[in-house]
């Protein structure tokens, strides 16, 4: 708990010159996620009571790999408790940018904030200086991520998968990570599987196991880079049960996905991205149903089948 | 195959007979049968030839085999093996970060310190380390263009017969088993590092926690090959007349003349060593196969249980079955 008022206090200072540099990037479009406008006025006061915490903003976000720039300027909100589905040819960027919020990939410009704390950098002066891997890490343990590959730990059973950040990032003790390792488990429908290896699991029991893992450190926002892709198709469905359930638990959640019935249901606002942009963003009606550009409704053309009834 | 029935021309296909009350009999093997009589023909031979040849001077050997000086010269390598073997895979591992490390000074080093000890003949190390007073009278430890020396001694008493082989041993293993670390933890998954850090799980937890129990795997094979040869690659340090196990039976042979029953008590020795090593590489590599196969393999005790439970216990009731 005292983590947390250390954190608060960094965060007025770094909120405030956040800001500056917000009005200096202006004129770059934004989109903002799932807006309540209530939420914002909350924000500042209670940041710690659930709901309202959880705010990502993405301002001007640029990424190069070698001469190809990956992203080319992204500015997005997600509210707090707003379930964000990116979604976009592969190659648009949508990865890339979802690595950016922990961190895993650095910005080349831009940058992020998390309730008004930059992600990675800290102020000094008028310069972004990148911050000690120590506190980098300590950032991470507040946004969890759902990998493609599950990656889980194939030494440790379910349960030590799930335990392990918060005993060793968190240093919680062992009974209590335990205790709360097998609600979570319990929560993705895999209390009985608890000892079981990843090896010995499906794949959809596995990427539950994973979702479990991003839980355990209590995350204000989670990260989903395409959970269902490398599962069986009659597998798809388990995962995605478990993150409709998240979805409404108030945690802010971002997903890259190509699932777009799953899109449809979930999201309070999709987002198109494409060559590194983003190119529209709204509720899944407008979207789905009204895109304002050529180019989403060209790649919906041919994602969704002509039977999807939208 | 009978329960298929005949295609198309049914009318005149006669009836399928009914196979269901005959008994099955396996193929036999003939050759397999041929061969193992061949074989087990051939080691009987030999078993045969060792037990009943007198030069062989079995009597000498156990004599010789639980001599206070040999199992003295035993214990000296059994040293020499456990120093310089723990010594070189904790110089190793450091080794092979600093070849994994992002600094091109670092790997540079590493590279060239395993280029260099493993191009030189080990015999050549160990004479070069214990003739090292040649080169440098004195050793000492000091701030480097100054004349300030916290410490300092005469080389010749400093490297010992028992110091260079240690030397020599150590720095030759860890220039080889750093290789083996490195490929260990090379065959990792890099989704496994990314995960643990999207965890907030911090660089050094992230090695011995994640990324070394997964990498033992493809360690430990190797590395008990490494082990293993150690412990007859330290009969080379007899050429400084240092008194480990080959060398004092070579200061026996060459006293009694008994050539051929000594080298074989070392034999012998060596092979106890080698086959208690081979038990713990057993349980070791199974204790990390944890979470890699689906079901860990039976160890041999288990089979013998499961072996008696099958075939001797319940064979009764096999039959009523």
């Amino acid at each position: 708990m005292s983590i947390i008022a250390a954190r608060k206090q960094k965060t007025t200072a770094a909120q405030a010159a956040a800001e500056t540099a917000a009005g200096e990037a202006a004129g770059e479009s934004r989109e903002t996620v799932g807006a309540t406008g209530s939420a914002q006025a909350a924000n500042d006061s209670a940041q710690a009571k659930a709901g309202t915490r959880g705010q990502v903003d993405i301002a001007n976000v640029r990424k190069s790999f070698g001469a190809t720039e990956v992203l080319k300027g992204v500015s997005l909100t997600v509210q707090p408790g707003g379930v964000a589905v990116i979604v976009g040819p592969s190659g648009s960027g949508k990865s890339t940018l979802l690595r950016t919020i922990n961190h895993l990939e650095k910005v080349d410009g831009g940058y992020i904030t998390i309730d008004g704390e930059l992600v990675g950098y800290e102020v000094r002066g008028n310069k972004l200086h990148e911050l000690r891997e120590k506190d980098i890490l300590k950032q991470r343990t507040n946004i969890g991520m759902v990998f493609q590959s599950f990656n889980l730990f194939p030494h440790l059973t379910a349960l030590e998968n799930v335990v392990e950040a918060p005993i060793v990032a968190q240093k919680r003790s062992k009974a209590e990570a335990r205790k709360r390792g097998l609600e979570l488990l319990d929560r993705v429908g895999l209390k009985d599987r608890a000892d079981a290896y990843p090896r010995q699991l499906s794949g959809g029991q596995q990427q539950r196991v994973a979702i479990a893992r991003a839980l355990a450190l209590d995350p204000k926002i989670l990260l989903f880079d395409e959970p269902t892709s490398a599962l069986d198709p009659e597998l798809v469905n388990e995962v995605l049960d478990v993150i409709r359930e998240l979805a409404k638990s108030g945690t802010t959640l971002i997903i890259v996905t190509h699932e777009m019935g799953f899109a449809r249901d979930v999201a309070d606002t999709v987002v198109f991205m494409d060559d590194g942009l983003i190119i529209e963003s709204g509720s899944p009606q407008e979207i789905f149903a009204n895109p304002r550009e050529e180019r989403t409704r060209s790649f919906f053309s041919k994602v969704i089948e002509p039977a999807f009834n939208i | 195959m009978s329960a298929i029935a005949p295609p198309a021309t049914a009318d005149t296909a006669p009836p399928t007979p009914d196979y269901s009350e005959y008994k099955l009999v396996p193929a036999r093997h003939t050759w397999r049968w041929v061969g193992t009589v061949l074989v087990a023909a051939g080691v009987a031979a030999i078993a045969w030839s060792l037990v009943t040849n007198p030069r062989w001077e079995w009597g000498v050997v156990a004599q010789w085999f639980t001599a206070q000086s040999v199992v003295n010269g035993l214990v000296e390598t059994l040293k020499l093996t456990a120093i310089s073997g723990v010594l070189g895979f904790v110089l190793g591992f450091i080794l092979a970060l600093m070849r994994l490390s992002a600094s091109p000074l670092l790997v540079s080093v590493s590279w060239t310190f395993s280029w260099i000890f493993r191009s030189t003949p080990l015999l050549v190390q160990l004479l070069l380390w214990y003739n090292l007073g040649y080169l440098y009278e004195k050793i000492s430890l000091g701030i480097p263009f100054t004349d300030v020396r916290f410490f300092e001694a005469q080389t010749t008493t400093l490297i010992s017969q028992f110091a260079a082989a240690v030397l020599g041993l150590t720095l030759n293993q860890a220039a080889y088993s750093a290789e083996i670390i490195r490929g260990g933890i090379l065959s990792v998954d890099q989704g496994q590092l990314e995960a643990a850090s999207a965890l907030g799980i911090p660089a050094w937890k992230r090695s011995t926690r994640i990324v070394l129990p997964q990498a033992m795997r493809a360690i430990l094979p190797n590395a008990f090959n490494e082990i293993i040869g150690l412990v007859k690659g330290t009969s080379i340090v007899y050429v400084l007349a240092y008194s480990e196990l080959f060398y004092t039976v070579q200061v026996i042979y060459n006293r009694t003349q008994q050539v051929l029953p000594l080298l074989l008590v070392a034999t012998l020795w060596y092979v106890v060593i080698t086959s208690v090593l081979s038990v713990f590489q057993y349980y070791i590599e199974r204790h990390f196969s944890k979470g890699a196969l689906r079901t860990l393999p039976l160890t041999p005790l288990q089979k013998a249980r499961k072996f008696f439970a099958t075939h001797v216990a319940s064979s009764p009731t096999k039959d009523a079955r």
